[in-house]
């Protein structure tokens, strides 16, 4: 395979071109997220994390979604409220594919939807009656639930409610946790602010007023999973792997993740973290405090698994990092026989990538396992630290878009034309009308896992499902 | 429909300015030129209309509101009261201090009251608006098709001057998309050092004039303790005539509103220096060097 990507297209030229569309002032403001990488860089020369520009159409979401949609709403054995009006938390209902076991309604939460439903009384005079009367109402009628986390939704910060205060008597009065999480959607500029929110809630309200469990009996061998949300069942194809290795994942964070499992994470010897971007904060914080090292991982593709396999095993004994190359070794004839499937048929096909803080690096490798290069990769919520991590995956010539506007991504793979777009809903349907293969790449296309050896089995067999499709040989019109 | 002359105006000035005393005397006067008058409380306080229904806090919109479900549920007999010589009143209400958004509580009370046709049949809507304008919700009388004209009720006194100023600085902000102008000031006597030339002054500063000097008369206060305005607890007193005349000008001052041109703080600063109200630095220094001196003297003596 080459060494640079794009070799055939003036990718800076089309850069200009579609950016002449803008006033001036925003051109120059857009010009500095977008970049074509050159050999050898540090970083993906991109600005990031900034306010998105009025009147483009941006993909991010709202510190809510990163708070309540991301962080919290997995953590299945609490009930996380929408507090405000019905519409944020309606209207993000089930929006995330966090798969978990347990009994719905009984034990479990994670599809249900519970909101204060403000009226404009409740704006008025206030909502913390209400909140009260929420709270009481879910302890009746939901005994089993754990805790109560409150999601604020953007009115509580305007008209200033105390969410704390309420927190903390309703939390003596039904002796459960209350959580009061402050993440108006107004807040920072897209959810990825609703992250560091969710993480220094947990940090103040889960770990500074409880213990990890009594009964808990430590081994030498406990590792937390950080960052994986069990999109589709990814946190338990990544769990089978570390189990196989010898080790034990005492956390899942926080797809299918319980309240029990936050408070004893104190107690792991490693965090193994996946999505960096929502949960760097919280891993370092356990550092400092608790003196726990964290680990970044990737589970996408077999070549990231062996390696991240083998760098989690070498933090420990030689016993575990036996098992890791058994368990590579195990799995190897069934990665050649997925390549050996698909390779030929995905051989060279190029694919541009737009998705949230984390898969437009961690999923490249997979790709590149097929045989299938990345030519333009982008974050809706990314930081910096994300774009210099982002160099080690993608090859000089690739282009680089922060926080894309559907404007400027419709345009860079009209011109492109990749084999595969890989993006939201939202982005799903331009693409496909355009006449070109999509998956999506933040639900897994209501399919998954995609994480571990069995979800690459799964990731290989989807792309390959959408570019070759019969369908996209008979768009031309027969007349 | 409303009538094709509703003239809706509105009170604004700093909190303890005497807004409330002022408006519901000058709107007892109006009465007598045979107008038919809406007092629009907004304020949480809900005091704005006491002078005229001879009793304190009402059932507001708000809390019937709240009472009722929404205030979709509400109709308009419920929240209005009929005060001295048919003066109609309603209180906008609000959340105790500290809780929840009073400027959203003015908006959802003046939608309802024009959704529901509360303007119909009136000469005269008057809005008293709370001393400050914190957000936008109490800018919501001096938005599109709400009041025409602004009255500023000030006095000689620094802040309430500032205050003046902020004032009609949302009023020119606000005079360009919509209709509103600023009708004058209003200067409740406090017996400051030349007091009517600076009302004067800033009034030809802001563009304006300097519509009446209200001169300070006990009555007010006697009037007040009986809940009543000065126009019907003391109809052949002189401070009623001074009501009388204030309603008059204001009748008259129909459609004469302008945008006004406020002043940046250090021109304001300036006139009142000029006026002898505020000190420069430098005076403030001399003076106190002065006393300084003064003291030293007495203590060698």
């Amino acid at each position: 395979m080459s060494l640079a990507v794009n070799t055939d297209i003036d990718v800076k030229g089309l850069v200009d071109k579609v950016l002449e569309a803008y006033p001036e002032k925003s051109r120059k403001r857009r010009q500095k997220h977008i970049n074509v990488l050159e050999a050898e860089a540090k970083d993906c020369g991109v600005k990031s994390n900034i306010k998105s520009i009025p009147g483009v159409m941006t993909i991010r979401g709202c510190a809510y979604a990163g708070s309540k949609g991301v962080v919290w709403g997995p953590i299945k054995d609490m009930i996380h409220i929408s507090h405000g009006p019905v519409g944020c938390g309606y209207y993000s209902w089930s929006g995330r594919r966090n798969y978990y076991i347990g009994d719905t309604g009984v034990d479990a939460f994670g599809t249900m939807h519970f909101t204060t439903d403000f009226q404009e009384k409740d704006i008025v005079f206030g909502g913390d009656k209400k909140l009260h009367k929420a709270i009481e109402e879910i302890n009746e009628l939901f005994p089993l639930a754990n805790g109560i986390s409150v999601q604020s939704e953007c009115p509580i910060g305007l008209i200033g409610d105390d969410i704390e205060a309420v927190s903390r008597a309703k939390a003596s009065e039904i002796g459960k946790p209350v959580i009061p999480a402050r993440c108006e959607g107004f807040r920072g500029v897209s959810q990825s602010l609703g992250h560091h929110i969710a993480n220094d809630v947990i940090r103040d309200w889960v770990f500074e007023k409880s213990e990890p469990k009594a009964e808990f009996v430590s081994t030498p061998y406990d590792v937390t999973v950080i960052g994986d949300y069990n999109i589709g069942g990814d946190a338990w194809a990544s769990r089978i792997l570390l189990e196989e290795i010898g080790l034990r994942v005492i956390a899942q964070w926080s797809g299918d993740g319980t309240l029990a499992e936050l408070e004893n994470t104190p107690k792991a010897k490693v965090n193994l973290i996946h999505c960096y971007r929502s949960m760097n904060y919280i891993a370092r914080h356990m550092e400092e405090k608790y003196n726990i090292p964290w680990m970044e991982y990737n589970f996408f593709g077999p070549s990231q698994i062996a390696a991240s396999l083998r760098k989690i095993a070498a933090l420990f004994d030689h016993t575990i990092q036996e098992k890791a190359e058994a368990v590579i070794a195990k799995y190897q004839p069934m990665v050649d026989a997925v390549i050996a499937k698909y390779k030929p048929r995905l051989e060279g096909k190029k694919v541009m990538l737009y998705v949230g803080g984390l898969r437009p690096r961690h999923v490249a490798d997979a790709y590149t396992d097929l045989g299938m290069e990345i030519v333009g990769t982008g974050y809706e919520f990314a930081h910096n630290d994300d774009y210099q991590r982002t160099t080690h995956y993608v090859k000089e010539g690739t282009l680089i878009y922060d926080d894309v506007t559907a404007y400027e991504l419709e345009k860079f793979v009209e011109e492109i034309r990749p084999d595969l777009v890989g993006s939201g809903i939202k982005e799903k349907y331009v693409f496909q009308k355009m006449g070109l293969p999509f998956r999506q790449l933040h639900s897994w296309d209501y399919s998954g896992p995609y994480h571990g050896y069995d979800g690459f089995a799964i990731f290989a067999r989807d792309m390959d499902m959408a570019i070759s499709n019969p369908v996209w040989g008979l768009q031309k019109a027969p007349w | 429909m409303t009538k094709p002359g509703l003239r809706q105006i509105a009170f604004y000035g700093k909190g303890g300015i005497g807004k409330s005393t002022t408006s519901q005397n000058t709107l007892a006067a109006l009465v007598e030129l045979e107008q038919k008058i809406l007092i629009v409380g907004c304020d949480p306080k809900a005091d704005s209309t006491r002078l005229i229904l001879h009793a304190k806090a009402q059932d507001t919109v708000l809390h019937l509101a709240a009472e009722a479900g929404s205030v979709e549920d509400l109709e308009l007999e419920d929240v209005v009261k009929i005060g001295y010589k048919d003066i109609k009143c309603v209180e906008s209400g609000g959340p105790e201090p500290g809780v929840g958004c009073a400027g959203r509580g003015v908006i959802t009370a003046i939608n309802f009251l024009e959704e529901n046709g509360a303007y119909e049949d009136v000469d005269y809507v008057s809005y008293d608006v709370l001393g400050d304008v914190v957000c936008g919700g109490f800018a919501m009388p001096i938005r599109e098709n709400k009041a025409q004209e602004i009255y500023i009720v000030m006095s000689g006194e620094m802040m309430a001057l500032y205050a003046a100023n902020n004032i009609s600085k949302g009023i020119l902000k606000y005079a360009n998309s919509g209709g509103v102008r600023l009708g004058g000031l209003i200067c409740n006597e406090r017996q400051t050092d030349k007091e009517v030339d600076l009302a004067d002054a800033l009034a030809k500063r802001l563009g304006t004039k300097l519509i009446h000097f209200v001169p300070r008369d006990n009555i007010v206060q006697h009037a007040e303790l009986r809940r009543m305005t000065v126009i019907e607890y003391a109809p052949d007193s002189k401070q009623a005539d001074e009501y009388r005349q204030l309603a008059n000008k204001i009748h008259n001052n129909k459609g004469q509103g302008v945008i006004p041109t406020p002043i940046s703080m250090e021109e304001l600063e300036e006139m009142l220096m000029d006026f002898g109200i505020m000190k420069s630095d430098e005076q403030a220094l001399a003076e106190l060097e002065a006393k300084e001196a003064a003291k030293a003297a007495a203590a060698g003596a």
